[in-house]
């Protein structure tokens, strides 16, 4: 089963929950995370690790060859990024906007644009006590997560069968990367605290996973603060919430320390267990 | 001398808009022939992606030698500008067209690069 966790904006518990969720999953299943924040991958911080597997990953950016080039134009026009650019007699190509989708040098009537390989960032692969975690982080100044997070999915596929249950943390937000992690989900968690600003961004995740046809719940975090809005919200929508986490001093204090909580805290553990009950009855086909 | 700038509207007396890729219209005057001329940007304005280095194009292709803007443009379109010469003036907020000529005709606009 492929679980996504994501959340309207940053900063919800949505490393807490993954990394949570797929340690006490793994009491009892075979379990795969997959760190997706390509951006800014965490999950490490909160599980002791070992490095097994590292591999540096790329993408293909065009690369001009002058010499042979005609300039008639056609890279830049097919180009939806504008990642390549004509320039009097100059074509320049911007890597960092490249999406490598072959189109300019496919169309290159004189094949001046060959595709050369650049590298994106890197794949990790450890081993905790119970389980395998994947994370894939983004080379600085490279702008474009989803080459890396298409290539991150497809190790995962690649190296555990369908036997595991893959949990992967998704990146903050509603835009492209995110649709890309959690596209191929049988379930999608949406995580948001009660507030305000909460309720704001989750409605909209709420809207994205409604465009993408998922099956998707809710869990609240730090319940206790701020209000009712998103739980009212979820009643009057029938959107299940599956659980909400207290918000403890004591959970707090073991974030802080980089600790895991659900082996420590009773109501976390509670809560975990009705995710995942309710994602294992719902997804029973 | 021709000088593009960044605006919200065709006038003389329209606003500067101070987002260089994302702009409403790019303004250019040409100082020799005292034409002023503008270009629709509304289209790049839903773009994604690469919304600034198309504008430094556009740019280009209408032979711009300065360019007036708010925020200044990014890496990308800085490459771009550098290459081709096109010398930056920024942080001209919330003024017209005109005012933002003036001031770079005083030399009190600040210089990017
Ligand atoms: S499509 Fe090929 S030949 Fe045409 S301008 Fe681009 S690089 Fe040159
Ligand atoms: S490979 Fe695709 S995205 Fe990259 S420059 Fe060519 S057309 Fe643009």
């Amino acid at each position: 089963m492929k679980i996504a966790i994501a959340s309207g904006k940053g900063g919800t518990g949505k490393t807490t929950l993954s990394t949570n969720l797929a340690s006490y999953l793994s009491e009892n299943n075979k379990v795969v995370l997959c760190d997706l924040d390509v951006e800014e991958p965490n999950s490490a911080l909160f599980l002791k690790t070992e490095i097994i597997h590292q591999e540096k990953k790329y993408k293909g950016i065009p690369e001009w060859n002058k010499n042979t080039c005609t300039l008639c134009g056609n890279c830049q026009e097919v180009c939806n990024y504008h990642a390549v650019i004509q320039l009097g007699d100059t074509i320049m190509v911007f890597p960092e906007l490249c999406h490598s989708c072959y189109a300019c040098s496919d169309l290159c009537p004189t094949n001046s644009l060959p595709m050369i390989n650049n590298e994106t960032g890197t794949l990790t692969h450890f081993k905790t006590n119970t389980f395998d975690f994947v994370e894939s982080r983004l080379k600085i100044g490279e702008e474009q997560a989803v080459p890396l997070i298409k290539q991150t999915l497809k190790y995962i596929d690649n190296n555990f069968s369908d036997e595991f249950h893959k949990i992967y943390d998704s990146p903050p937000g509603t835009s492209c990367p995110v649709i890309e992690s959690t596209k191929n989900a049988d379930f999608v968690i949406l995580i948001t605290e009660p507030t305000p600003f909460g309720f704001n961004d989750v409605k909209i995740a709420i809207e994205t996973m409604k465009a993408l046809n998922k099956n998707f719940g809710i869990v609240i975090n730090r319940y206790g603060v701020g209000n009712d809005d998103v739980i009212n919200y979820c009643k009057k929508n029938n959107i299940p919430v599956l659980a909400k986490i207290p918000n403890k001093k004591e959970i707090a204090e073991l974030y802080s320390k980089g600790e895991l909580l659900w082996n420590k805290i009773p109501e976390v553990k509670t809560e975990l267990e009705n995710i995942k009950n309710f994602i294992f009855s719902n997804i029973k086909n | 001398m021709k000088i593009a700038f960044t605006t919200k509207g065709t006038e003389w007396e329209s606003k500067i808009d101070s987002r260089f890729g994302r702009a409403n219209y790019f303004v250019f005057y040409d100082e020799d022939t005292q034409e002023l001329s503008s270009i629709n940007n509304k289209d790049n304005e839903n773009d994604a992606h690469g919304a600034g280095p198309k504008a430094a194009q556009i740019l280009f292709n209408n032979k711009a030698q300065v360019l007036i803007t708010g925020n200044g443009p990014g890496g990308n379109a800085s490459t771009i500008l550098e290459k081709i010469g096109v010398v930056c003036y920024i942080e001209a907020q919330e003024i017209t067209i005109k005012e933002a000529y003036n001031l770079f005709k005083e030399g009190k606009l600040k210089k990017f690069y």
